[in-house]
């Protein structure tokens, strides 16, 4: 059963090669060097990430599962929990968007209802590159499309996310996507392998030649030499699994489930490693008996397709048939391919025949670590020795109008309206409305609030300081609607790691996450590494996207970014500030990239937490919106436009610049609107956690205005907002 | 009076229309399998949306075969009542009991949106709640909405006052603008002659509830409630 | 063992938006002799059939029971391969 790759094009290097034949104390054969290579890839082995990653807070009294299992599980009270996790499915989406989305979806909530939960929300965070290139364009569409097509189908709503535009993307866009579950505490399922003599039954869609070393591939730089190289890329039938999704929480509420795994990356050989490894075991699978959709497949074939829509179930003593029996209710094939034993091998067998037998814990365990040695690069120093001084004067009513239309920033109707937001019918905000999505949870009078951050850019100018800010960002979007962030998962896309100064980017980003997890107390739960990304030598910016889960403890008290009332006013919470670093006006308006990343006080933000979660429960806000990309005016502009209400902002330069003034992406900001009647309360508030407050303006009339010092720098209709906001990203995408 | 509720492999709005009936109303209902061959306990009959059998061939072509549509048509004869919501009307229109049929949405894009309906016939169970012509608003979710027929139909659906529900504008205008799907003659949703078939394309189980932003779709609910307990409203 | 091929098509008269999407990006691209598209599909059905005749009933039974939908769709089928 040769095949013609050597274990080089499999992606293991020589002392990996001698370690194998160490461990077996032989030559490995295909199929054994198959099964080493797709383990011990970094999309299943972490081998460059895992030193890293272990320096990651994990634990809290909220987390009940951190890393290790499918996905995170945190405490929501009444004896239910959330499991989420956020993951990547970039170079499929590269090669095929449509497809590579949509099983990213699909993989994605298999995780969760692997667990035994309940899906009930995906978001998606996108990166893509410049919207002029037409490839980016059918990337986009594609993309999107192929979420919509998955998640709708499935009957789970998709209800929020983020989406970037840089040229760094532009061969490498980035395709995370979030699912999130609710289950009953106890009914958790686990990936475990039971007892010996347990069968292991694959139950969903037969297994065909598709995605063949994806896990390999999603591990290397994509070059166009390897073109020939590259596994088929897996389609995706949400149908079946929907049908999976039923099957599996029966299976799991009639308790006859012992360990369930999905098969994701790495096929069979991963999802029975995996099971197998977490109690010592061993196993013994007869590949003749997994149900094929192609003919002639070898043992090498079986044990590392990636054919999607595949579950591996061990069942409780005596409950094989019982499990078969639902899987068929469900019109779905359910077969028994092998059973756990008690010697700790993977044994591979074609009937009685044994083609390949290793040690389930070399696959698992034994996976070299590597410690790689990191190197600030050139460019982080030249970038931080920006001096904003230097900035020509901007025409600023051009200015804002430019960024409202840039499509980062305009509206994404475009892409939110191809999805299902609302089946299910618990999104009582939905996307586009706030800065977090909010779920209710039906019959309690709790809510939960989902994002996803990461504004790479900074990341990339200052890979600590940005790693930070996207944490940051995602706890103040939650708690700008109402919710206490609870925990955070995480999806880290980088470039080759073997190249000291992407290794750089990855460690001063970790050490950002960590530094802010634990200041904020947002555990890591768990994530998904995609290295390697990168074209022609040609990285991408380090993204570490943050997805995070919050609680709401009265949904009622939720809120929005929409203006409510004229006369209401609005005031800033934080400080005003100079920075311009790495901000969407210097893209858009200077054609540059580059600056000092906003300072970013982490005791601060906490107050501001703080500040946002009593004023929200003493209902003080009207409104609340975080400044993030565009900075202070497109912040009142976008909560102008989600209100249908116009506003006047009169601001005091103070010697500020007034680009820096409006446009600053500088963190730990607010924009709220209040009654004015509250101003004392929050005034009272404010002063106890030590955050300034300004009032800046009210809400009035029809148009957007600004003035700097009672001199007007902005002042447009709403009407012609929302057409230059409102319609930027549909245009391009006509 | 007793509701069931369909469960298709594949479609998803069972659940949430069994839980503005059972917990939002207080009635009567039971979710039930596809492959039940009697429905002789219920008044009413609900398809639900979702995307049974992966919308594969056409939306609600497969599900037409399901076991339960020989009991669903001959609860059809019988002169009681089925409401077909989104994926449940496509099963309807591919089941000939109501006329036309659905292409894919004109942008060929799925779209999930608030819509502005215009009520035009409240002589029907399902519509007695509102005033004719009343604007409403729920929202539509659906890649086949499309609502397709040929004129000939379309004249024998307007002289029979069978149009129900038409996207308009937030004034009640039945532009192409407010015709989100591209549907002929703006059709959200079509009752069949004898009165006891509605097929809609828009989600009354989704704007039932304050807490979702709207509440028209509830009066689809009380509306064949109050009906069919003779309560007068 | 017959190999039959459907092909189905939109009626005359119903909207074709996936056609003139292609048709309009063809013209895009430079295709400017381009007139028209139809979009529809195309289904390869193997099956077993006393005769060429028997087959191309079947295939006509499968259409209008299942895969076009008359309201909107017409359909055309052919035997392509005779028994092996």
């Amino acid at each position: 059963m040769a095949g013609d790759l050597t274990y080089k094009d499999m992606g293991l290097n020589d002392e990996e090669y001698s370690q194998i034949i160490e461990i077996l104390g032989r030559e490995p054969n295909y199929l054994e060097l198959g099964m080493f290579s797709v383990m011990w890839s970094e999309h299943c082995g972490y081998k460059s990430s895992r030193p890293l990653l272990k320096t990651l807070p994990t634990t809290g009294p909220q987390v009940i599962h951190g890393p290790g299992e499918n996905a995170g599980v945190v405490d929501i009270g009444d004896g239910e929990a959330l499991v989420f996790k956020i993951e990547s499915h970039n170079s499929p989406s590269a090669v095929e968007p449509y497809e590579g989305a949509a099983t990213g979806v699909g993989g994605i909530i298999r995780d969760i209802f692997t667990m035994g939960a309940r899906p009930i929300a995906v978001l998606n965070s996108l990166r893509l590159g410049e919207l002029k290139n037409e490839r980016v364009k059918y990337l986009l569409d594609g993309i999107v499309a192929g979420i919509a097509g998955y998640g709708n189908s499935l009957g789970i709503p998709t209800v929020g996310g983020e989406v970037y535009f840089n040229s760094v993307y532009d061969n490498n866009p980035l395709v995370n996507a979030m699912g999130v579950g609710l289950v009953n505490i106890d009914e958790i399922a686990l990936a475990v392998a039971g007892e010996v003599g347990s069968p292991l039954i694959l139950v969903g869609s037969k297994t065909g030649r598709d995605g063949i070393h994806g896990a390999t591939f999603s591990s290397e730089e994509l070059s166009d030499d390897k073109a020939d190289k590259r596994p088929t890329v897996q389609a995706g039938d949400p149908f079946m699994e929907k049908l999976l999704i039923e099957a599996c929480l029966e299976l799991i509420g009639e308790n006859l489930v012992a360990g369930m795994q999905d098969l994701g990356a790495a096929g069979l050989t991963s999802s029975i490693a995996e099971s197998a490894s977490k109690k010592g075991r061993g196993v013994r699978v007869d590949v003749s008996k997994v149900p094929q959709r192609e003919t002639n497949m070898t043992p090498y074939e079986i044990m590392l397709s990636e054919s999607q829509e595949r579950m591996l179930v061990v069942p409780i003593e005596g409950a094989a048939d019982k499990v078969i029996e639902i899987c068929n209710k469900w019109d779905l094939e359910a077969v028994i391919i092998g059973e756990v034993t008690d010697d700790g091998m993977f044994e591979v067998c074609v009937a009685d025949e044994v083609v390949g037998s290793v040690p389930v814990l070399a696959l698992t365990d034994d996976c070299p670590l590597y410690l790689r040695e990191g190197a600030e690069p050139e460019y982080y120093k030249q970038h931080k020795a920006f001096v904003e001084d230097s900035l020509a004067e901007k025409d600023i009513a051009k200015a804002f109008l430019d960024l409202l239309a840039s499509p980062t920033i305009a509206s994404k109707e475009w892409i939110f309206s191809q999805y299902d937001y609302q089946v299910m019918t618990n999104t009582v905000i939905v996307p586009g409305a706030a800065d977090a999505a909010v779920l209710r949870v039906k019959g309690r009078n709790k809510g939960i609030a989902l994002t996803t951050d990461c504004n790479s850019r900074m990341v990339y100018l200052d890979p600590y300081k940005g790693a930070i800010l996207a944490v940051c960002e995602a706890a103040r979007n939650l708690a700008c609607v109402g919710a206490k962030p609870l925990a955070l998962t995480n999806c880290l896309n980088f470039g080759n790691p073997e190249k000291p100064n992407i290794y750089w980017q990855l460690q001063e980003a970790i050490k950002g996450i960590g530094t802010a997890s634990l200041a904020l107390d947002v555990p890591v739960v768990s994530g998904n590494v995609s290295l390697y990304n990168e074209k022609e030598d040609k990285p991408i910016y380090p993204t570490p996207t943050i997805g995070m889960v919050g609680i709401l403890p009265d949904i009622d008290k939720r809120q929005d970014m929409a203006f409510k009332k004229a006369q209401d006013l609005i005031v800033m919470l934080g400080d005003f500030s100079s920075a311009l670093g790495g901000s969407e006006y210097l893209y858009i308006c200077h054609g540059l990239e580059t600056g000092q990343v906003p300072e970013v006080n982490l005791g601060k933000e906490a107050n501001l937490i703080s500040l946002l979660l009593q004023g929200l429960a003493d209902k003080i806000f009207n409104s609340c919106h975080d400044i993030s990309e565009g900075g202070l005016a497109i912040c009142v502009a976008e909560s102008a436009l989600a209100g249908n209400l116009g506003c006047r902002i009169n601001l005091v330069a103070n010697q500020l610049r007034k680009d820096a003034l409006l446009f600053s992406e500088a963190p730990s900001r607010v924009v709220v609107s209040i009654n004015p009647e509250n101003v004392e309360n929050l005034e009272k508030l404010a002063d106890s956690l030590d955050i300034k407050m300004n009032i800046i303006g009210e809400v009035t009339g029809s148009n957007i205005s600004c003035l700097v010092d009672n001199e007007e720098v902005i002042d447009v209709t709403l009407d012609k907002a929302r057409q230059v906001w409102g319609e930027a990203l549909k245009c391009i995408m006509a | 009076m007793k509701s069931a509720v369909v469960i298709f492999p594949g479609s998803s709005g069972e659940n949430d229309v069994f839980h503005i009936l059972n917990n939002v109303l207080d009635e009567r209902v039971d979710l039930v399998w596809h492959k039940t061959t009697n429905l002789d306990d219920y008044d009413l009959v609900i398809l639900p949306g979702g995307s049974s059998y992966g919308d594969y061939i056409r939306p609600g072509a497969i599900a037409r075969y399901s076991p339960i549509m020989k009991a669903v048509e001959a609860f059809a004869k019988e002169g009681k009542y089925i409401l077909g919501i989104g994926n449940g009307w496509q099963m309807l229109l591919e089941m000939n009991l109501l006329p036309g049929a659905v292409l894919k949405n004109a942008n060929l894009k799925f779209i999930c949106s608030d819509t502005f309906l215009k009520l035009e016939n409240n002589k029907t169970l399902f519509t007695n709640g509102f005033k004719v012509d009343e604007i409403i608003r729920m929202p539509i979710a659906s890649g086949f909405g499309n609502y397709f027929c040929d004129e000939p139909t379309l004249q024998e659906l307007l002289t029979n006052q069978q149009i129900v529900l038409r996207y308009c504008t937030d004034d009640g205008r039945l532009t192409p603008e407010a015709n989100y799907n591209g549907a002929t003659a703006n059709i959200a949703g079509i009752i069949n002659k004898e009165g006891n078939i509605l097929g809609m394309m828009p989600h009354p189980e989704r704007c039932s509830e304050d807490i979702l932003g709207g509440t028209d779709g509830l009066r689809i609910f009380t509306s064949i409630i109050n009906k069919l307990k003779g309560v007068n409203i | 063992m017959f190999i039959g091929n459907i092909y189905i098509t939109l009626k005359e008269g119903v909207l074709d938006p996936a056609g003139k999407a292609a048709n309009n990006k063809l013209r895009d691209l430079g295709f400017t002799n381009i007139n028209n598209i139809k979009m529809g599909k195309f289904i390869e059905v193997e099956l077993e059939a006393e005769s060429k005749e028997e087959a191309i009933r079947q295939l006509e039974a499968i259409s209008e029971q299942l895969l076009a939908n008359l309201v909107i769709e017409n359909y055309r089928v052919e035997v392509v391969e005779g028994d092996k």
